[in-house]
């Protein structure tokens, strides 16, 4: 068992699919002899040479355009897009290219790929290269969505997501890169479509994603210790697929459901998740939904300012505990 | 307009445009036959299209490529099995030169259950992979990086198929298109992009919106690439130079870019009548009918009148064949709905 950091989980899991599967290969901007912007895949180009870790041009559409032709045609590769905003140069291949590639032909072609960004906010980059983009992929039928919150997370949703078949959107947060986590020795596979409590609860549901999972947490502890409301934490882990089944129990049984999301509010995951929760265990819920989020804006770069517009665990305590308190929102 | 008629002139002068000489003796006569072949079926089946849209039993969209069968035939033939083919929207003519049955095609123009994709793909996202046509795509410039991403697989594992991709001329200007040609240029890659310049980017004449005379092969020195342009309405010369062109991308020696010259005898798709034309423009292009110019070469080769004869009544046989065929199928069944979203088969997003 050893500490790894977040970043060094990333290099850790595509090393292990790579060297498990001489069909993984690994292209994107400054990823290879540079070892990426975020220092993310160091000593990958090392270990696996220029044939198989390339360093691209600046051309997001020839990344993924390039990507989804060898999927298609029998490699695993994993494609960098450096920051998540970028994937807007290139949506035709996430929105209209790889998702309906298997649908279109009836079956006759795949697009076993994964597609990896510097996803979210906080580090002050502002508006362009801070978004948390994981809700304009959610919402395209034939892709998998993805977004880890911890190291041993990186490693094992990484390889499940190497080794799906579908093309899979693996969201990482680019303010966690350096958070260090236990990752054991030995090869790791996770399961896409899994949630996971993190903290089991018996009063409300939290429900959390990449960044905002650690400030949940936070916020959970607290509501505990100085509130007395015992929060359940879940990690989503993946939008798509979604694991309903961890999430509806875990509403069903605290009758509370809260939802903490990064992007800006209109349209959030939360929103998906609050409509399928109201639909199919609306008579398990004690109160109203309460989705705790970024506002409507752009993010700005300033420090007070960006702290200000994302979640916090100030914020998700007095939210909770007002909601909890019977307080009108 | 009036660089369609210089275009004219200079062709009809030079024969061919471009550095190619035509040379008559370097092609057996069972290949120019199989040419000959190959352009009039995908003809009479393109035409078959447009009669079945009138009847209503083509829906939806199409857009034909008449005149434009040379290239398509050209580039087939000298291809290999194995080798792979990504196409655009105006893709029938590259589906079939590629050996797919006519009935296949027709069935999914026809959104039949006997079509290539069973209805669920339409007249722009022909694909069929086990004739290595690895699909379609509806998305102007959006298949020449993925025609890249093809040939690194092919140079990454060493494969010798070469990928090839048709795209208009309209596509020149499109930022993938750039993308592409650097990224297959800088590692080499062996795909072979073939430019059908018909002056038309759907209803606007391409010089009204091109910064240079040749969309493609002008900017092809911009990627290292060599400056390639031919006559795309003779079938003859665009074998030839797609021939050397996947002997350069087999022999690990790159890319390249090919411009043919062309015309498209009917609008960009179904809707368009395309009365922007000048008046006389078709006229003159229709003297330089690719399928007439082959004919004619094949009579002074002493093919006989008869011999041609039979393979048009045999194309015309074939295709209402085909047509019947798709006309007894059924339309696919209603479970295809949500097959084949996700690779276990189904559509489900959630456990």
């Amino acid at each position: 068992m050893a500490e790894l950091t977040y970043r060094d989980a990333v290099a850790r899991g595509i090393a292990q699919e790579m060297e498990r599967d001489r069909n993984v290969v690994f292209l994107g901007e400054d990823i290879a002899k540079a070892g990426g912007v975020f220092k993310a895949t160091v000593g990958l180009y090392d270990k696996f040479g220029p044939t198989r870790v390339r360093d691209t041009p600046i051309s997001e559409q020839a990344i993924l355009g390039a990507a989804m032709g060898a999927a298609m045609t029998g490699l695993r590769p994993i494609a960098e897009i450096m920051f998540a905003d970028f994937a807007a140069v290139c949506f035709d291949y996430i929105a209209n290219e790889f998702p309906k590639l298997r649908y279109m032909t009836n079956g006759q072609l795949g697009c076993p790929l994964v597609v990896r960004t510097g996803n979210g906010g906080g580090a002050r980059f502002g508006a362009q290269h801070s978004q948390s983009i994981e809700n304009w992929t959610m919402m395209i039928p034939g892709l998998k969505v993805v977004a880890p919150s911890s190291p041993i997370d990186v490693v094992g949703l990484l390889a499940a997501a190497v080794r799906d078949n579908d093309p899979v959107i693996f969201h990482e947060h680019k303010a966690l890169y350096a958070i260090k986590g236990e990752v054991p020795d030995g090869e790791i596979l996770d399961k896409l479509g899994t949630a996971k409590i993190l903290r089991s609860g018996r009063d409300a549901t939290i429900l959390a994603l990449g960044l905002m999972v650690h400030r949940a947490m936070e916020a959970a502890e607290r509501l505990a210790r100085d509130h007395g409301i015992d929060c359940e934490v879940i990690d989503v882990r993946s939008l798509v697929p979604l694991d309903t089944n961890t999430i509806l129990n875990s509403i069903s049984k605290t009758g509370r459901l809260f939802t903490v999301e990064e992007n800006p509010r209109l349209c959030g995951w939360g929103a998906e998740i609050a409509s399928i929760a109201v639909d199919e265990v609306f008579w398990d819920l004690d109160g109203p939904i309460v989705r705790i989020t970024t506002p409507h804006i752009p993010l700005p770069a300033a420090d007070h300012l960006e702290d200000l517009a994302l979640p916090n665990a100030d914020r998700i305590v007095e939210r909770i505990s007002r909601v909890m308190n019977g307080s009108r929102l | 307009m009036i660089i369609a008629t210089t275009r004219m002139d200079k062709m009809a002068a030079k024969k061919t445009a471009g550095p190619l000489t035509l040379q008559n003796d370097d092609l057996d006569l069972e290949t120019r036959m199989e040419l000959f072949r190959l352009q009039v079926e995908i003809r009479v089946c393109e035409k078959k299209a447009n009669d079945l849209f009138f009847q209503n039993l083509i829906k939806g969209t199409s857009h034909l490529s008449l005149g434009q069968e040379a290239i398509a035939a050209g580039v087939a033939t000298a291809m290999r099995p194995g080798d792979k083919s990504f196409c655009t929207y105006r893709g029938h003519a590259h589906t079939l030169a590629r050996g797919v049955p006519m009935e296949k095609v027709l069935g999914e123009l026809m959104l039949r259950d006997n079509g290539l994709m069973r209805g669920k793909g339409g007249s722009m996202h022909l694909t069929s992979v086990e004739h290595g046509v690895m699909g379609s795509y509806a998305i102007i410039g959006a298949h020449l990086p993925i025609a890249c991403g093809a040939a690194w697989r092919a140079q990454y594992l060493g494969d010798d198929d070469v990928s090839v991709c048709f795209f208009g001329d309209g596509t020149t200007n499109i930022g993938a298109f750039h993308e592409a040609l650097n990224f297959a240029a800088i590692w080499k890659l062996p795909v072979v992009f073939i430019c059908e310049n018909n002056l038309y980017m759907e209803y606007t004449p391409i010089a009204d919106v091109t910064a240079v005379e040749y969309p493609a092969a002008d900017r092809a020195s911009a990627y290292g690439l060599e400056r390639i342009i031919v006559d795309g309405n003779d079938a003859d010369a665009v074998f030839r130079v797609a021939q050397s062109a996947f002997d350069k991308a087999r022999a690990g020696d790159g890319p390249s870019l090919i411009e043919c010259l062309t015309y498209r005898h009917s609008g960009h798709s179904r809707a368009d009548p395309a009365k922007y034309r000048p008046e006389g423009e078709l006229e003159q292009w229709l003297e330089r009918d690719p399928i007439k110019i082959y004919r004619d070469r094949l009579r002074e080769f002493g093919v006989s009148d008869q011999q041609l004869e039979a393979i048009e009544a045999e194309a015309k046989r074939k295709v209402e064949a085909a047509t019947e065929v798709c006309k007894a199928s059924p339309p696919a069944p209603t479970e295809l709905l949500t097959a084949d979203v996700y690779a276990n088969g189904g559509w489900e997003w959630r456990n």
